[in-house]
């Protein structure tokens, strides 16, 4: 037997990272289209009548929603979770053959899933709940998934060698629990081959189609629930636990305050499980449910800047790291992102700021700064920080990364912009009316005055594109480029020119 | 007294217990400033910044 020292597995973390550029190439795309459809409704039939059924907005619209969270956003957790988890714990995966063989159980069951859904999604068999899209048997394959996930956290902080869990593991163990709780009870389905309708025929309608076990109020209440945690624990938590690695790592930074960690965690876990109710103000639910809703939404400020405020803090002194490296400047645009949708998002929960911002192109615009702002600008730095040391090279183009940084930070700054415009300009415009209360203007105004703001949100997701795909060119040439010694992987991440 | 004022105030009570909960942790944290192994809570962020496989773990899980 060779006796080579030991070294962390990287095998799993790539494999996720290809599907985390892959599957936001085409999520991202599909982003694009919708957005070009809103504005030029003659691209829904941008591949001729005939295949209008496979292109049309509403068929594409959960295949965007569910590529960039569920492939995208996910991808890049699993990607990291399988670096970050290794070198926190200090212990390898090729230390163990069952980890090895768990994760890419992992990966590959995650690809079949992911395929089952594009097909499922583009024949148009959906549940019809938004973000829960997936029939029951993709349901019971996610839980699979999921199951096997956990299995590979907590079989590795088993084995680890660090007695107390990195501030990171924390979260990456809440994201875990809380997706796993959220997923199951969104999905509580029967499917109707069980059910028998009030004129006793029974096994009505195809296989795969279920009925939620909830209805009206209590559907939606279990559906916002869900809804607004997912953006909890699918793009707050997990990409606080990489923020919290990669941005002390890259910089040679200790956390400024990890104490300040600890406590945030635990003020996000209390408070953020509450607030969505948010979403279902003005609706049929209970009057001191909403109230809830709006009032943990703004105490949720707190926690949330708690953390982002640390990663800035934790700059001090260092502030011309900033300046330097393109790859700190995308994780400190990323937690100032941070800060403002989470300020921002408060602020719509409101009430009488929600009785405009409702059902407008704002939410679009919240929506969108902070995925494209925070969650992909912080995915894609980790992605760059982990390329150099799991292959071993220096990233190919630091000259390249600062282009697409700012490209893409223009176009986030397009997007949410054009939103907050299109967004008051519709919700003033619903609501006004005249002397005796008619309504002062029909559906078609709002329309046409927001054709324009529609046009630059489209350009605007067009730069963020284009730049995603100026960094998986950038990660495909790391593949090829200079190779470095390990003293070079220290801190800050080597770069060619 | 009916169940929905019964839930209110369980609500108002469990509301209450976790703030003081939470406060609680925060005057802990930064009144001690040490966890039970005595290691200074700020000392964690090393585990981060030092950790090839074999640097020293900042508390070793084999000191049990």
């Amino acid at each position: 037997m060779e006796n080579r020292p030991l070294e962390y597995d990287y095998t799993i973390a790539k494999m996720f990272m290809f599907t985390t550029i892959v599957l936001g190439i085409v999520g991202m795309l599909i982003g694009v289209i919708l957005a070009f459809q809103l504005a030029f409704p003659g691209v829904n039939l941008i591949l001729g009548e005939g295949l209008a059924e496979y292109t049309n907005f509403s068929r594409l619209r959960p295949l965007h929603t569910d590529a960039v969270i569920f492939g995208f956003t996910l991808s890049g957790v699993f990607a990291t979770w399988y670096y970050v988890g290794q070198r926190v714990l200090k212990v390898s995966m090729a230390e163990s053959k069952l980890l090895m063989v768990l994760g890419k159980a992992h990966f590959w069951l995650y690809l079949v899933v992911v395929a089952s859904v594009v097909v499922s999604l583009l024949a148009g068999v959906t549940t019809s709940k938004e973000y829960a899209e997936f029939e029951w048997p993709i349901d019971i394959a996610v839980v699979v998934v999921w199951v096997i996930f956990g299995m590979s956290i907590f079989g590795l902080i088993g084995i680890r060698r660090e007695k107390s869990l990195y501030i990171s593991v924390w979260y990456y163990i809440a994201t875990f629990l809380g997706i796993a709780m959220l997923y199951l009870f969104n999905n509580m389905e029967i499917p109707t081959m069980f059910a028998t309708s009030a004129a006793g025929e029974s096994g009505i309608g195809s296989w795969y189609h279920s009925v939620s076990m909830y209805s009206g109020t209590n559907d939606a209440l279990v559906q916002w629930w869900y809804g607004h945690n997912a953006v909890a624990f699918g793009f707050t938590v997990p990409i606080v636990a990489m923020i919290y690695y990669f941005l002390p790592k890259e910089s040679g930074q200790a956390i400024y305050s990890y104490k300040l960690s600890l406590l945030s965690f635990w003020g996000l876990m209390f408070v953020y499980l509450w607030a969505g109710g948010h979403h279902l103000l003005y609706s049929t639910v209970p009057d001191w449910m909403q109230t809830m809703g709006s009032i943990f939404s703004i105490i949720l400020i707190l926690p949330s800047w708690g953390s982002a405020i640390n990663m800035l803090l934790t700059m001090k002194g260092e502030w011309q790291q900033v300046a330097a490296s393109p790859l700190i400047k995308f994780m400190i645009l990323a937690s100032t992102f941070y800060m403002f949708s989470t300020l921002e998002g408060p602020i719509q929960a409101i009430k009488s700021v929600n009785a405009i911002a409702h059902f407008t192109d704002w939410i679009v615009g919240h929506v969108h700064d902070g995925v494209l702002g925070w969650v992909g600008f912080m995915i894609m730095a980790s992605l760059y920080h982990m390329a150099p040391r799991v292959f071993k090279r220096e990233i190919y183009s630091k000259s390249l990364m600062a282009t697409q940084f700012w490209i893409q930070t223009l176009g986030v700054v397009l997007y949410f912009t054009s939103m907050w415009i299109a967004g008051i300009t519709q919700g003033m415009m619903w609501r006004a009316h005249d002397e005796f209360g008619n309504l002062a203007y029909s559906f078609i105004d709002t329309v046409t005055v927001l054709h324009p703001y529609y046009a630059i949100r489209g350009v605007g997701g067009l730069l963020y594109l284009v730049g995603f795909l100026m960094f998986a060119y950038n990660i495909y040439k790391t593949m090829s480029a200079r190779e470095v010694e390990n003293h070079e992987l220290q801190n800050a991440s080597p770069m060619g020119a | 007294m009916d169940i929905a004022e019964l839930q209110a105030y369980g609500y108002f009570t469990l509301t209450i217990l976790l703030v003081v909960a939470l406060y609680g942790y925060i005057y802990h944290l930064y009144s001690t400033k040490k966890d039970v192994d005595g290691v200074d809570y700020e000392s964690y962020s090393d585990m981060a910044l030092k950790d090839d496989i074999d640097d020293t773990p900042v508390s070793p899980k084999s000191d049990d």
